[in-house]
């Protein structure tokens, strides 16, 4: 569905993308995860045509997106990381504008924009101009305005970012609901939970380069399930155990203070590349 | 065309919602020039056998085409540095033909309304001149030349900034220098010389002259329109090097 093979982005001296190979299935929910300029929004950027490859090739739905640019942007949708709607049009004209741009018919555009509006739940505020919606409602229109010409694959580029916690989970069951509907979902974000919740497989970039691949399950698993955080000489050390037992066993035999929790897709990351994800 | 007409409707969408507001902002700056040259200088004074009003009057035609077609070139800047809204074309598909024919019919749009004004305010005024074929041919030629060449500028530009340049640098002296308010004729030879480089010379000449009913000079309208594809071209290819 999503063919990714040695892609790399230059920007002057800066070495965004250092040959990124991956393979995204129908129907999968992936995200993509890093700390800030890791190269996800990169890689979305290119995939959806915003940026142009300095090498590699990459393919959607089979289609080539240099060679076969168009037939490539018909088959995703996008949500950016900037909120870019028409802030100046209601949320329907906003709708409509993404309808003709892709070709739908007159009659398909109105039959989809209801049934998105009532979707995302916002039908009410159908004709409101986007500046009075709340952040949290203006994310909501972005998905809906990715989803207007059903695209296989939909790309979202930290869809929950800046959003207060109860909002994020709305959003996060939308996008399940999506998935749900058959769409390829490939999902940039620096919120490891967000990861954890969603994704059937996460890919861990860090400085341009892929440092892990797999499900969140078996990344996790790779270290144990359970860790314990202690402050050594004012730095944070963690330790991983098998169970809970073994942590148990683990604070009785040592000295100090210990923080015992689950094992998390930040302490994958941490572990592949010496950082956190959130630094 | 679908794609085209996608890029024109958001742009109509938002003339109209900004309806009012367009009015008031294209009727000021016509309204002081006719009131502070037109009005204060009298209708006495006569330029090429006609009252100074009457013969301003096709200067700030020409003048307002241009400024306005050009002005799509901010209002692109806002959609891709401000609102990011130009991420939604990059991502549609939408050829850069489509994209750039439907913003320079936006930018000509303008030109048209402004005009439009214009004519409303001189006739007010008392100004009555022949609005003919040759004077809405010449109208939209210019509009297209400048168009098309904001369309491509605005492909090429980095920063809100920069396009402010190039308005004080091209568009601003154009403005004054070529033939807008007095005949290009009067300035010394070398002056001349230079003018007739400048476009909107040839502009405010087929438009006065359209505007006079004296007979066309076939080179102005012929090179407005080879100005006009050439820079239409350049902005197609120019739309690429906005992807990063």
């Amino acid at each position: 569905m999503i063919r990714i093979e040695n892609l790399t982005k230059k920007f002057k001296q800066l070495e965004a993308l250092k040959g990124i190979s991956l393979h995204v299935k129908q129907g999968e929910l992936f995200a993509y995860l890093g700390p800030n300029g890791s190269g996800k929004t990169t890689t979305i950027k290119i995939l959806t045509g915003l940026a142009v490859p300095s090498s590699g090739n990459a393919w959607l739905h089979g289609f080539h997106i240099e060679d076969d640019s168009l037939q490539a942007k018909r088959q995703c949708g996008l949500v950016p990381q900037t909120i870019n709607l028409d802030h100046e049009l209601t949320v329907s004209e906003n709708l409509q504008l993404h309808g003709k741009l892709f070709r739908m018919p007159a009659k398909e555009r109105a039959s989809r924009i209801a049934e998105l509006l009532d979707y995302i739940g916002i039908a009410d505020r159908r004709h409101s101009p986007v500046k009075s919606l709340s952040g949290g409602l203006k994310r909501r229109v972005m998905i809906a305005r990715a989803l207007m010409h059903s695209p296989k694959i939909l790309f979202l580029d930290e869809p929950t970012a800046g959003l207060d916690p109860a909002i994020r989970r709305r959003i996060w069951s939308l996008i399940k609901q999506i998935q749900q509907g058959g769409a390829t979902i490939f999902l940039t974000t620096h919120y490891i939970e967000e990861a954890e919740f969603l994704a059937e497989r996460v890919a861990f970039l860090d400085e341009g380069r892929i440092v892990a691949l797999d499900s969140p399950g078996n990344l996790m698993a790779g270290l144990g399930a359970w860790a314990l955080d202690e402050l050594v000489d004012g730095s944070m050390e963690t330790h991983y155990f098998r169970d809970r037992d073994e942590a148990g066993h683990h604070i009785r035999q040592q000295e100090g203070r210990f923080s015992m929790r689950r094992v998390n897709l930040e302490d994958v990351f941490l572990a592949v590349s010496g950082k956190r994800v959130l630094p | 065309m679908n794609g085209m007409l996608a890029i024109y409707f958001r742009e109509l969408l938002i003339l109209r919602k900004r309806f009012f507001r367009q009015l008031a902002s294209m009727s000021v700056s016509p309204l002081l020039y006719l009131i502070a040259f037109g009005l204060g200088m009298g209708r006495d004074v006569r330029v090429e056998g006609h009252s100074y009003l009457e013969f301003l009057v096709p200067g700030l035609v020409a003048m307002n085409s241009m400024v306005q077609a050009f002005a799509i070139a901010s209002e692109i800047n806002i959609a891709r540095f401000y609102w990011h809204i130009f991420e939604e074309f990059q991502a549609a598909p939408l050829r850069n033909i489509a994209y750039v024919t439907g913003e320079v019919l936006a930018g000509i749009t303008r030109a048209l309304f402004s005009t439009a004004i214009i004519l409303v305010i001189a006739l007010l005024s008392g100004v009555v001149l022949s609005y003919n074929l040759y004077f809405w041919l010449a109208v939209i030629l210019n509009s297209f030349l400048f168009a098309s060449l904001a369309v491509g500028l605005a492909m090429l530009v980095k920063s809100h900034s920069d396009q402010a340049l190039l308005t004080n640098f091209f568009i601003t002296p154009m403005a004054f220098l070529g033939g807008t308010f007095f005949p290009v004729d009067r300035m010394p030879g070398w002056v001349q010389h230079v003018l007739h480089f400048l476009p909107l010379t040839h502009a405010a000449k087929a438009i006065r002259a359209a505007a006079f009913n004296l007979p066309p000079d076939p080179f102005s309208y012929l090179l407005l329109a080879a100005l006009g594809a050439l820079f239409f071209v350049l902005a197609f290819h120019w739309v690429n090097r906005a992807r990063e």
